[in-house]
């Protein structure tokens, strides 16, 4: 199996090589309080300059993985290491308050952090450029379509500079076309960046897209069962989608996904 | 990112029809207009029994006897209406600050801690539902002074829909909002100011215009109750004119105290369509 690395379930333990990495899972379990084992034995780590992206059946825990790395969720056993303030996270959808116009919605998490109004204003406007949104900065989110929503909160990450970037499915709803774009600004924006990206998605085809790493999960209570190296280097184009190597990888993560569905 | 891309993307805004006032939108109100005066003449010309049409003078009489009499003797006409109307304004509108303060206070209270919520909410129900009438002796003998007494009225009849519609909306913001502000380890009232406050605003604004009619209410309700020497209020006006069987006088006042209420309501939309109207959109569903 090319590039793909199986975890022993057994042990439970795939120790990372780095333990410098930027976000760390060190046997992290999580049970909700009422009994509920959503993770277990989850070990894996992400340095700068690598793109690890989840992939498993709905309702394994993916999102709680993400939830954890960010502290929004206390995980019940285990480690997970990652410096608090260094994190960008992309919801599933745009998360855009409708009463700030595009601008002050890219300025909102710099806002928080009490940056000064000049330096956020600048931050802003770079990202905004740098996601294609200038010309719409004074525009209401209600009036933008999903993809562009989605830009500018990807622009509002992106304000702080963070060296770990967590998305939750966050292109799940958007037709393909404008999906296929986003990965491809998003793929530019992290070799722009170099920051350390963890992504979680349905698409098999969408995760190798992106990804240096694919990690499969299996049902709840979710486990890593399978690690699947991505050997294409970057910059990605549009073609790779049909190229047989990369159908092959897909077709190795799908047996492993109905793996995971057993 | 080039800028033909930039151009490219550009189809993806979301074009807005506006809803522009038409002729039909000045035809509906004129057609309702009319059937209201037809009504009313039917009412006081054919439908009341011949000895109680003096309850209900016709609108020509009202114009002419009402709002065409500047002053006659200490209580006709228009211009003592006018005065005693100005005198319940001024009660409402202070009124219905205080109403405001209390009430969104209250409902910021109320939204920060679940139990409070819980242990606030069959009083203020209590207070929305119980009948004023009934508490008059207790207001009298609990605070001096007819314009205090007044002003509790209009706040005990207009905090309801301020405090329900406030925290309605300060509860309304998304869970995925609140998470942003988790992320960034917002501070409680920095969440209160930058994201509870700004969604609960067309709820607020909602509460807004139900309380100022309320208001208006109140103050006309506390009139009735709660009078003073020199000007009074339209509701002890309307009292005198009802037992003096002064028809085209109370008609008069009765309309008058409703445009009060009309003019109240419409201020507070202008109001919040100049607050909010750039992004929060009402749908018609056609």
């Amino acid at each position: 199996m090319r590039g793909a690395q199986v975890i022993d379930v057994q042990t439970g333990s795939f120790m990372s090589e780095s333990v410098n990495a930027l976000l760390d899972f060190e046997n992290v379990g999580m049970t909700f309080p009422d009994g509920t084992k959503a993770l277990q034995n989850i070990s894996f780590s992400v340095n700068a300059g690598e793109f690890v992206t989840v992939v498993g059946p709905s309702g394994c825990g993916k999102s709680t993985l993400l939830r954890i790395a960010s502290h929004l969720e206390q995980n019940t056993s285990g480690n997970c290491r990652v410096d608090r303030d260094s994190i960008g996270y992309v919801f599933q959808d745009a998360t855009l308050m409708p009463w700030r116009t595009i601008r002050r919605n890219v300025e909102l998490i710099a806002e928080l952090h009490k940056l000064p109004k000049e330096e956020r204003r600048e931050r802003a406007q770079a990202a905004i450029d740098l996601v294609g949104l200038n010309g719409f900065e004074d525009k209401y989110p209600r009036q933008l379509s999903g993809g562009m929503k989605m830009r500018a909160s990807l622009a509002r990450s992106l304000v702080m500079q963070p060296k770990v970037f967590l998305f939750d499915e966050p292109f799940g709803a958007l037709d393909e076309i404008t999906r296929e774009r986003l990965n491809d600004e998003l793929l530019s924006l992290f070799q722009h960046e170099g920051f350390a990206g963890l992504f979680i998605t349905h698409s098999i085809a969408e995760a190798v897209y992106m990804s240096t790493k694919v990690l499969v999960m299996s049902a709840r209570p979710g486990e890593i069962i399978a690690s699947f190296d991505v050997p294409f280097s970057y910059p990605r184009s549009h073609d790779l989608r049909y190229e047989p190597e990369f159908a092959e990888l897909c077709g190795h993560i799908s047996h492993a996904l109905r793996g995971a569905h057993q | 990112m080039s800028n033909s891309e930039n151009t490219a993307i550009s189809h993806e805004l979301v074009h807005e029809k506006k809803d522009r006032i038409s002729l039909s939108d000045y035809i509906g109100p004129a057609i309702v207009f009319v059937l209201f005066i037809g009504v009313w003449y039917l009412l006081s010309k054919v439908i009341l029994p011949q000895q109680k049409r003096f309850l209900l003078p016709t609108p020509d009489k009202v114009l002419t006897d009402g709002f065409f009499v500047w002053r006659t003797g200490e209580r006709r006409g228009l211009q003592p209406i006018l005065l005693s109307l100005w005198s319940s304004a001024k009660v409402a509108l202070i009124g219905l600050a205080i109403t405001i303060v209390v009430g969104m206070g209250l409902a910021v209270l109320m939204s920060s801690r679940r139990w409070l919520e819980r242990a606030t909410w069959p009083y203020l129900v209590a207070i929305q539902s119980a009948p004023i009438l009934a508490l008059t002796p207790l207001i009298r003998a609990l605070v001096e002074g007819t314009q205090t007494q007044r002003l509790l009225v209009v706040v005990l009849i207009a905090i309801f829909p301020i405090v329900s519609n406030t925290l309605f909306g300060l509860l309304s913001a998304e869970k995925s909002q609140h998470e942003l502000f988790t992320l960034q380890r917002a501070s409680r009232w920095t969440r209160l100011v930058k994201l509870q406050f700004p969604a609960a605003l067309p709820n607020i604004f909602v509460g807004l215009r139900i309380s100022a009619g309320l208001a208006v209410i109140g103050a006309v309700v506390g009139d009735f109750y709660f009078r003073q020497g020199g000007v009074v209020g339209i509701g002890a006006q309307i009292d005198v004119y009802r037992s003096r069987l002064w028809g085209a006088e109370l008609i008069t006042a009765i309309i008058l105290a409703s445009a009060l209420g009309l003019v109240v309501f419409l201020l507070f939309g202008l109001l919040s369509k100049a607050a909010i109207g750039k992004w929060h959109i009402t749908n018609r569903g056609h």
